[in-house]
């Protein structure tokens, strides 16, 4: 009896999402209501095609003891699907920002479509991410099957359900406005049903695993999924105004409120996008090059280090603003000291290349990921220098913290993901190789074109902000008006959207390149090898 | 599994686990990553007895030096303000006129006035103070109100049609829609668009000017160069405050636009409107 219970409960939730539309409090909430109906009669509807009424047959069982590696594909493509949305969105609110005639009322301006950017890639991008590949291997690491059965069906769709009303909220008008967490109460409640379906998944395997050790890829994805279940709930505390309404309050208030928005902010970044993805880069990086990892003592060291130091980061976000003192200088003295903590890993993913850096040249999926270790590095020493209360003083508030996020989201997250997307497609869809190399070797230069662009770009458009914000003439009057220094953006934020168009551009070879694969198809093209190779060291 | 093994390339030993695999090498930390690692802990360590750092009971330490933001900003605030102490006090204490005619007041009241326009007036007036439809250039010869270091102080200070300022400047320009027919508009504006040189022809002009004698001259003036003690603005010099040609200006009859400008002085104070004023009369129509 195959989703008999799946169906019966996905029936029934579509029945509470009807009345919730109909006893809704406000017309937003009645709105998402409706969506929730939609998807989840959706949902029933494929579902009981599906049922199947036979009893389980004796020939099911041995399929049990092999890998459950359906889930990792559909979040493969889910990955792929969603990191393209986000990109496009991501031009979209670029291209906004230099033309403001672009923003359309009310669906589609900057303040709705903004959070739809940043969640998308961020959630639905690294999120599928981070759940793909860390289904995939801690199953691999662990010699084990997948723990609990259908519930990494859950997980995806489930997760997939929260993406889905996050973004439709966002459009619709619905946020709690707390950065990175816009999504009001009911979607954090579903977010966190989810999430500890994803902890039980994860953990359950690791507690039946058939190696004596935890690999130091799992001590990453289980540090980044339990801290970001606290940092989720501890945030999204609030109080609805009613159960049937879009609307609640945050438990917290004034300065307060601001430093558990950025402690859960910074650490978004540091256990979503830093622990979260050095997981894979232990992962992926020791696979792809077939090479053992550099330190097993520097892997420990600069774990914990990592995971102690960065939950105290937060306060650097509130440099000069009514956070006291003493939290301030904590927020950034944590922030510098995190500096050679995150380096570890810089040093851990580099130097696993030793004895085979002619991968770098021979192999664009090595070379991509190499790249994003690159910038990994580069964006951990720009964070801690941006902590600095001189340096934040000229940055912040400024298009340089846009540049330093993304020289870490594009750069790091960006290319390690899709390293590792290039690296599962073959081998989840039992393929020889890729479809085109040499479609992953455009999309490395697309990519790293569009990063540098986009980051020079922004630095430069922050440092001119922040300059023009504190000069002071000779009689000691400002010089500019902030409506002058947002004039100055414009070639900037031309040149910012044209470096985003790059990503995209490669972002889409990879979806072409990924689908030619997942349907068999092989490239006819000349080896990379054969160009890459110079006379002198053709062995 | 502790069967220790010897990477082959690198010739350093493994920890003897392995995962799908994967090994890991026994290499020890590189140094330089660690002594960076300590230099960054004692630096906090440092940074931390230096400044206010460790909560307290009811306060945090505050540290060797000291430091505090809100101290730091006092004294940077007054600071600047006593920088600037001399030159206002000369401000505060003299006339426009005297500001006018000592070349160094005015200098400073013109940069100061600068500043604020950016902060206060640029929204409407635009950056460059040339305005724009229904906002006033400031740049140009014409003015409403007059432009006269005191008349513009008296504009800045007390605003425009700004309710709770008794001594605001207010005027009302009728609509003339029940009065006039849409013909009398329409040759009614022919005629003004002519005396600064447009004309869409002489019978229709020939028409409005009677029209105009009897309906506008009583503000704009019988020669339509406007009246300054009423805010009715000159028609003759093509400068159109609510856009240009005989449609904005018909619609203008029927439907008056007022345009409303705050009062300053409450919120900003008599020196800064001083230098504000002297700051617009010195952008080139001051008289």
């Amino acid at each position: 009896m195959k989703y008999t219970v799946e169906t019966i409960l996905l029936g029934v939730g579509a029945f509470l999402a009807l009345v919730g539309a109909g006893f809704a409090e406000d017309r937003l909430f009645a709105a998402h209501m409706w969506v929730l109906f939609f998807v989840l009669f959706g949902g029933t509807i494929v579902l009981m095609r599906r049922v199947d009424f036979r009893p389980a047959l004796a020939g099911h069982a041995p399929q049990h003891r092999e890998y459950f590696d359906e889930v990792v594909k559909y979040g493969v493509i889910a990955t792929v699907f969603w990191g393209v949305v986000g990109f496009l969105v991501g031009v979209i609110v670029a291209l906004q920002l230099a033309f403001p005639d672009l923003n359309i009322e009310p669906w589609f301006n900057f303040g709705r479509v903004r959070p739809l950017h940043t969640s998308a890639v961020i959630f639905a991008f690294g999120g599928n991410a981070l759940i793909a590949t860390s289904f995939y291997v801690v199953q691999r690491t662990s010699r084990a099957r997948l723990f609990g059965g259908n519930l990494g069906w859950f997980v995806f769709w489930g997760y997939q359900l929260f993406i889905v009303l996050a973004a439709t909220g966002y459009l619709l008008g619905i946020t709690q406005g707390r950065e990175y967490a816009e999504p009001e109460w009911y979607v954090d409640l579903w977010l966190t049903i989810v999430w500890v379906a994803y902890l039980i998944v994860f953990l359950g395997t690791i507690l039946v695993r058939k190696e004596p050790h935890i690999y130091v890829a799992n001590w990453f994805y289980l540090a980044f999924i339990v801290t970001i279940a606290m940092l989720h709930i501890v945030n999204n505390l609030t109080v609805p105004v009613s159960f049937l309404g879009s609307k609640s309050y945050s438990a917290f208030a004034g300065v307060q409120d601001a430093l558990t928005q950025w402690w859960y902010g910074h650490n978004a970044v540091g256990f979503f996008l830093t622990a979260g993805f050095l997981a894979m880069m232990y992962y992926f990086i020791p696979k792809q090059v077939n090479r053992p990892v550099y330190s097993y003592r520097l892997s420990i060291i600069h774990f914990w280090s990592l995971i102690f130091m960065y939950i105290w980061a937060g306060p650097h976000h509130l440099h000069y603003t009514a956070l006291p003192d003493w939290a301030q200088t904590l927020g950034m003295v944590f922030s510098v000291m995190l500096w050679m903590p995150s380096w570890g890993g810089m040093i851990n993913g580099l130097m696993t290349l030793s004895g085979a850096w002619d991968k770098i040249r021979t192999d664009p999926v090595v070379r991509m990921m190499v790249m994003a270790v690159a910038f990994y590095g580069m964006a951990t020493f720009e964070g801690p220098m941006m902590s600095i209360k001189a340096v934040n003083s000229l940055s912040h508030y400024t298009d340089w913290t846009i540049g330093h996020v993304h020289s870490g989201a594009l750069g790091w997250n960006g290319l390690i993901t899709f390293g590792a997307v290039y690296y599962l497609v073959p081998k989840l869809w039992n393929r020889e190789r890729l479809y085109s190399l040499r479609m992953v070797n455009w999309h490395f230069w697309l990519a790293t074109l569009g990063i540098v662009v986009y980051a020079a770009t922004m630095w430069v458009a922050g440092i001119q902000q922040g300059l023009m914000w504190r000069e002071y003439d000779d009689q000691g009057f400002l010089v500019y008006s902030f409506a002058e220094s947002v004039a100055a953006m414009f070639p900037y934020y031309v040149m910012r959207a044209a470096g985003g168009a790059l990503f995209l551009a490669g972002a889409l070879l990879m979806a072409f390149n990924v689908t030619m694969t997942i349907l068999g198809r092989v490239r006819d093209e000349a080896s990379i090898l054969d160009a890459a190779a110079l006379p002198a060291a053709a062995e | 599994m502790a069967d220790k093994h010897i990477d082959e390339i690198s010739g350093v030993e493994t920890t003897g686990h392995e995962w799908d695999g994967i090994r890991e090498l026994n290499n020890p930390m590189p140094r330089w990553w660690v002594y960076t690692f300590y230099a960054t802990i004692l630096w906090g360590i440092g940074y931390a007895v230096a400044y206010p750092a460790i909560p307290m009971l009811t306060d945090a330490t505050k540290g060797l030096l000291g430091f505090s933001s809100r101290a730091e900003v006092i004294t940077e605030l007054a600071n600047a303000k006593a920088a600037q102490a001399g030159s206002l006090e000369r401000i505060a204490s003299s006339s426009l006129d005297e500001i006018i005619a000592d070349p160094q007041l005015q200098q400073f009241a013109v940069a100061g006035g600068a500043s604020a326009f950016k902060v206060n007036c640029a929204q409407c007036h635009g950056s460059g103070a040339a305005g724009a439809k229904g906002f006033p250039n400031l740049n140009d010869d014409e003015w409403l109100w007059g432009g006269k270091p005191e008349e513009i102080y008296q504009t800045i200070a007390h605003g425009i049609r700004h309710g709770g300022d008794a001594e605001t400047r207010v005027s009302e320009m009728p609509s003339f829609a029940e009065m006039l027919t849409p013909e009398d508009m329409r040759e009614t504006a022919a005629y003004v668009l002519s005396l600064s040189g447009t004309s869409s022809g002489p019978t229709l002009v020939a028409d409005g000017k009677q029209l105009f004698a009897d309906n506008c001259s009583a503000c704009h003036g019988a020669d339509a160069k406007g009246n300054r003690e009423m805010g009715a603005p000159n028609l003759a010099d093509a400068i159109w405050l609510n856009g240009e040609g005989e449609q904005a200006i018909v619609n203008q009859m029927k439907a008056p636009r007022h345009g409303v400008m705050p009062a300053w002085l409450p919120r900003i104070g008599d020196t800064a409107v001083k230098q504000l004023a002297v700051f617009v009369h010195s952008l080139g129509g001051g008289e």
